[in-house]
């Protein structure tokens, strides 16, 4: 929080919250001033970042107001606190602000009533599914059930049949029968996706969600419904049977798919991921993620990953592919070599890459790869690369990246560069065609999957995917974020930055670094944006620190 | 922290041990005459001889998965005993139940099932969580292999040990 722009004036109000007089700023909604009181209100359409039609009824509270003279004077009690005229039956909280001398109860008998009968009503159609329901072990109606239900049906009629395992999309399953109709998921559509294509059909306790007859829920933002849909009603066709959500391990990290980099949360098993989640990060995402950035993860568990380090296509030991590396590039002159670096490294493996620059003597002749697409006004910038902002930062490429990859194409072609270091990209989206690769010296690729340059690599490096590393990356907006790791990589592969320090320490010896906190610690020692930071204090929300406007880079020029 | 056991007081009767001694011999020469007049088994002739017709019903085997009189597989691979079982004996894949089906309408069962009866304690906690009726101890004791690849029960060797069980509850028939 910034303390240099002082908060603008919200005039307190005090209000009791079973029995306790506190202050909350006007305009608080009573389920949240109650949550900040540590009183949990159940409720099922409430969502903080959507509107609130007040359908469920299961935040409801027992609430009344100051009792007032004939004069419009609050009648004071023997604590010099006004005494509150209790309304005579339950209100919900969610639609309701704070105001002034206001009493709410949360734990009453009339509440818990209230509360028992509203999960009666809404278990009357359920089907009680929850073995094979995915949203078991997450499920609000489960939660809500076991907290404040009655433990058992007094229903004997038979339950109202839906339909299952509809369609909704190509990434969404419905299944009305456990729907409890609170509507979250058609205000999503309506207020945050402006795709207004779920509603509800049908009468009475035949209610149920439906898409537009016209139209299917394929927006790329479909999937954060099956996120807040507090039942199974909506699950993802993705995750679906798949496992369960209880044995998941859940590591707080950031998308890289663009240069937003969404706070997410990656649920894996035993190596294994089987979802991502949005984590909320109201400076970044929000509670939103889109569709397109959730579902690419498939390819960090691809068979064809790289495990193993190769010279000349020849399986060898790590030892032996870092010294032939060094060797190549100790045997040729600055001038002949050129580094293509990532927009996808982390910090700290395009400081150890400024290094290897360093080590080497190269100059200006690196830069990164640009990769753009279209920004959808939402969640998903122009910039495809996550790390851009950092890569600038650290000098691996100038303020337009991937300008200077036309001297790249100039030189190889013209014979005067001999050897190209790529760090994760693939040369030929460079401007290299795969004769141009033939005719240099020596290529040693960095890399997680075979690609077109890969064949050609004199040394190929086994490296790591991004849900298998620590490290940080700064986002379009400057932004500091941290990756965490997840899963472990396969094989004999090796965390960037390491391969980049004894790649580095075979060149030009040893530089002391231990482990990826020491290289944050130098990289806080060249660039004054990190300084005073380390990876644990980066935080999970991360930190801004780079304060300008950075301009989203330009279309890439060569292809 | 330290703790001081109290000593228990004897009487002049505990403290001499005769009277207990003669206790223990009489115990000692009653199952003497017992075996001397053939009262008492103390050996069984296994494998010749089997206990299996005596076994209580309650006796915890092991575990097996079972259908119902309606061919229908028991579990729907929700995943509990995987999860409660203390030796992480158990492993589920779960599938969908493809839309041709005769019991499509369940939605979900175990692709893969696998119990590694030597991790397997006996415990049974995963009869004992399933919401489905659907893995059951069964009177199996000898469960015996030469390697471990033999001691994994898969699937199929499961629905073979367990067999039919009927009688129980139907809930996920269609209703008229």
């Amino acid at each position: 929080m910034s303390t240099e722009t002082a908060a603008p004036a919200v005039p307190m109000v005090n209000v009791q919250i079973d029995g306790v007089w506190l202050q909350f700023p006007k305009g608080t909604r009573v389920i949240e001033a109650c949550g900040q009181a540590q009183k949990f209100i159940p409720r099922y359409c409430y969502h903080p970042k959507l509107s609130s039609p007040g359908n469920c009824r299961m935040c409801m509270v027992e609430m009344g107001m100051p009792k007032m003279t004939p004069d419009r004077k609050p009648v004071l009690g023997a604590d010099g606190k006004p005494e509150i005229a209790w309304i005579p039956r339950p209100q919900i909280s969610c639609a309701q602000d704070v105001a002034e001398g206001m009493g709410i109860r949360t734990g009453s008998p009339m509440v818990e009533e209230a509360r028992k009968g509203v999960l009666e009503f809404l278990l009357i159609n359920h089907p009680l599914d929850c073995p094979i329901c995915d949203q078991a072990g997450e499920c609000r109606l489960q939660e809500f059930s076991v907290e404040f239900g009655q433990g058992e049906s007094r229903f004997l009629d038979e339950k109202v049949k839906k339909p299952k395992n509809v369609e909704l999309g190509p990434r969404i399953t419905l299944d009305a029968e456990r729907c409890i109709l609170c509507t979250r998921c058609i205000r999503f559509m309506k207020e945050v996706a402006n795709d207004d294509v779920l509603g509800i059909v049908e009468r009475g306790s035949f209610n149920s969600i439906a898409c537009h007859p016209d139209r299917i829920l394929d927006n790329n933002y479909s999937l954060n419904t099956v996120d807040i849909c507090p039942v199974g009603a909506l699950t993802s066709n993705d995750f679906r049977f798949k496992m369960r959500v209880w044995f998941l391990k859940e590591t707080k990290t950031i998308d890289v798919n663009c240069g937003t980099g969404a706070n997410i949360i990656i649920g894996s098993r035993e190596n294994t991921i089987y979802r991502i989640t949005p984590r909320e990060n109201n400076d970044v995402n929000g509670v939103w993620l889109p569709d397109s950035h959730r579902l690419n993860f498939k390819y960090v568990a691809d068979e064809r990953r790289l495990t193993k380090p190769t010279v000349k296509g020849q399986p060898v030991d790590w030892r032996t592919a870092t010294a032939i590396a060094a060797e190549i590039l100790k045997a040729h002159t600055a001038e002949q070599l050129w580094l293509v670096a990532s927009g996808r490294q982390t910090n700290e493996e395009l400081f150890l890459t400024s290094r290897l620059i360093d080590a080497l003597e190269i100059e200006k002749q690196h830069d990164i790869l640009p990769r753009t697409g279209e920004a959808d006004g939402l969640l998903i910038a122009a910039d495809r690369n996550p790390n851009t902002t950092g890569a600038k930062l650290i000098g691996l490429c100038t303020s337009k990246p991937g300008s200077r990859l036309k001297k790249l194409v100039e030189g190889v072609r013209s014979g005067a560069i001999k050897t190209v270091i790529t760090l994760g990209e693939d040369l030929t989206k460079c401007g290299l065609t795969a004769d141009d690769l033939k005719k240099l010296d020596a290529i040693i690729a960095l890399d997680i999957l075979p690609n077109q340059t890969t064949p050609h690599a004199t040394v190929l490096l086994p490296a790591s995917a991004w849900v298998e590393k620590r490290g940080s990356m700064i986002n379009v907006k400057g932004r500091l974020q941290r990756l965490n790791r997840a899963v472990a990589a396969p094989g004999e592969a090796h965390d960037d930055w390491e391969i980049l320090r004894d790649l580095i320490a075979a060149v030009s010896g040893s530089n002391g670094l231990a482990v990826i906190e020491d290289v944050f610690k130098a990289m806080a020692a060249d660039h004054s944006e990190f300084a005073g930071l380390s990876l644990s204090k980066i935080g999970d929300l991360g930190l801004p620190v780079v304060t300008e406007k950075t301009p989203e880079p330009e279309p890439a020029a060569a292809n | 922290m330290a703790y001081v056991v109290p000593r228990p007081n004897l009487t002049w009767k505990e403290k001499i041990y005769l009277p207990s001694i003669v206790a223990g011999m009489a115990i000692t020469f009653k199952h003497l005459k017992r075996m001397i007049k053939g009262e008492t088994h103390v050996v069984m002739q296994y494998p010749e001889e089997k206990w299996d017709k005596s076994m209580p019903d309650h006796y915890r085997g092991a575990p097996t998965l079972v259908t119902d009189e309606h061919g229908r597989e028991r579990c729907v691979a929700c995943q509990l005993c995987e999860f409660i079982c203390p030796p992480r004996a158990i492993t589920i894949k779960p599938e969908e139940i493809p839309a041709d089906n005769k019991f499509a309408k369940v939605e979900k069962r175990p692709k893969e099932f696998e119990i590694d009866m030597i991790r397997c304690i006996y415990c049974g906690l995963c009869e004992e969580v399933c919401p489905e009726q659907a893995i059951f101890l069964r009177k199996d004791y000898a469960i015996t292999g030469i390697t471990r690849a033999e001691m994994v029960h898969d699937k199929a060797k499961l629905y073979e040990l367990g067999g039919v069980f009927t009688g129980l509850v139907n809930k996920w028939n269609p209703k008229k």
